[in-house]
């Protein structure tokens, strides 16, 4: 999988390390601002309230 | 097994060992090799992408952790002291001088009709170097309590009304508000403050209650039917941190309150000087 992207990723080495850099931070980023924040509420370990 | 292992890897790699004993082989076992041979291949290639697949799994929980211990803090932190600093804007900070308390009972704001509205902000002078946390309408996770901090159970009093000013908030995480609820001592003030009043309540009580218990935000904490008599306020949050296996309440009563015009509660100005 990840050696299938490393093979399809253009250009010399130091410009495929730099997009798989760029893939990874935009990942990351995804995950943060919408991914994570979306999962939260359904983990069982951080309820405030009483029902 | 070795000689397609490399293939399978990186091929761009291990293509000159593949391919050459694909070709010496060719010669007299290509028929019977060549089937087994894929076979091995694709069963080593899904094996591969399994084992990245657990890898990424792994990472991506790592990441969570990073994100909700860390992350949330520094979002929460920022969004929480930008609501206090918009808050303030409406509200103008009071003079220096100690407020002085107000005759009678105290004036009280309709409740927000909306969910998500900031109406007032909390400071609790036990918690010092805490920031002024905001209090927002509701008590919905993903709208009100990791977003916005503080939030007031609806339907409860409103500050300084006779009955139940319930609200609550993160303990990790998020922020989180009250992380340091456990320092609360009996008779700690608790200072909320709306645009125009400053209400300062003292610590009566704590409990650790499981998360059904919803009669420890009733008007009469523990007894749902009994009519109010007292204006109370009451903290709910996890326990025990890092668990929502139980909650953290603290309750406490109305002892006065001031209009911000007047000056700043002594119990404030206690906690800067």
């Amino acid at each position: 999988m990840y050696g299938w992207i490393w093979r399809n990723l253009p250009g010399p080495v130091v410009v495929r390390a730099l997009i798989a850099l760029a893939l990874v931070v935009a990942l990351v980023v995804v995950c943060f601002l919408w991914v994570f924040p979306a999962v939260s509420p359904f983990m069982p370990f951080n309820d405030t309230t009483v029902d | 097994m070795t000689t397609t292992w490399p293939a399978v890897v990186n091929s761009s790699a291990g293509a000159a060992p593949a391919t050459a004993p694909a070709r010496r082989s060719s010669h007299h076992t290509a028929r019977h090799a060549n089937p087994y041979r894929s076979a091995d291949q694709a069963a080593y290639a899904t094996l591969g992408v399994v084992g990245e697949l657990f890898i990424t799994v792994g990472v991506a929980l790592l990441a969570f952790l990073v994100w909700q211990l860390w992350w949330t803090d520094v979002e929460g932190n920022n969004r929480q002291s930008h609501l206090v600093n918009e808050f303030q804007k409406i509200a103008p900070t009071p003079p220096p001088n100690v407020a002085v308390p107000g005759e009678g009972p105290p004036p009280v704001m309709a409740e927000p009709g909306e969910a998500a509205v900031t109406f007032a902000s909390i400071e609790i002078p036990r918690w010092n170097g805490e920031p002024v946390r905001p209090i927002s309408q509701g008590t919905d996770r993903s709208k009100v309590l990791d977003p916005l901090g503080i939030g007031h159970y609806v339907g409860t009093a409103m500050p300084g009304d006779v009955g139940n000013f319930a609200i609550a908030g993160h303990r990790t995480t998020f922020g989180k508000p009250f992380n340091r609820i456990e320092e609360l001592k009996i008779g700690d003030a608790l200072v909320v403050r709306t645009p125009d009043t400053w209400y300062v309540y003292r610590v009566t009580s704590f409990e650790i209650v499981r998360p059904s218990q919803g009669n420890v935000v009733a008007p009469v904490p523990g007894d749902p039917t009994a009519e109010p008599t007292q204006r109370l306020i009451t903290l709910t949050t996890c326990h025990p941190k890092y668990s929502a296996q139980q909650r953290y309440i603290v309750h406490g009563e109305l002892d006065y309150w001031a209009p911000t015009s007047s000056g700043t509660p002594q119990e404030l100005l206690d906690a800067k000087g």
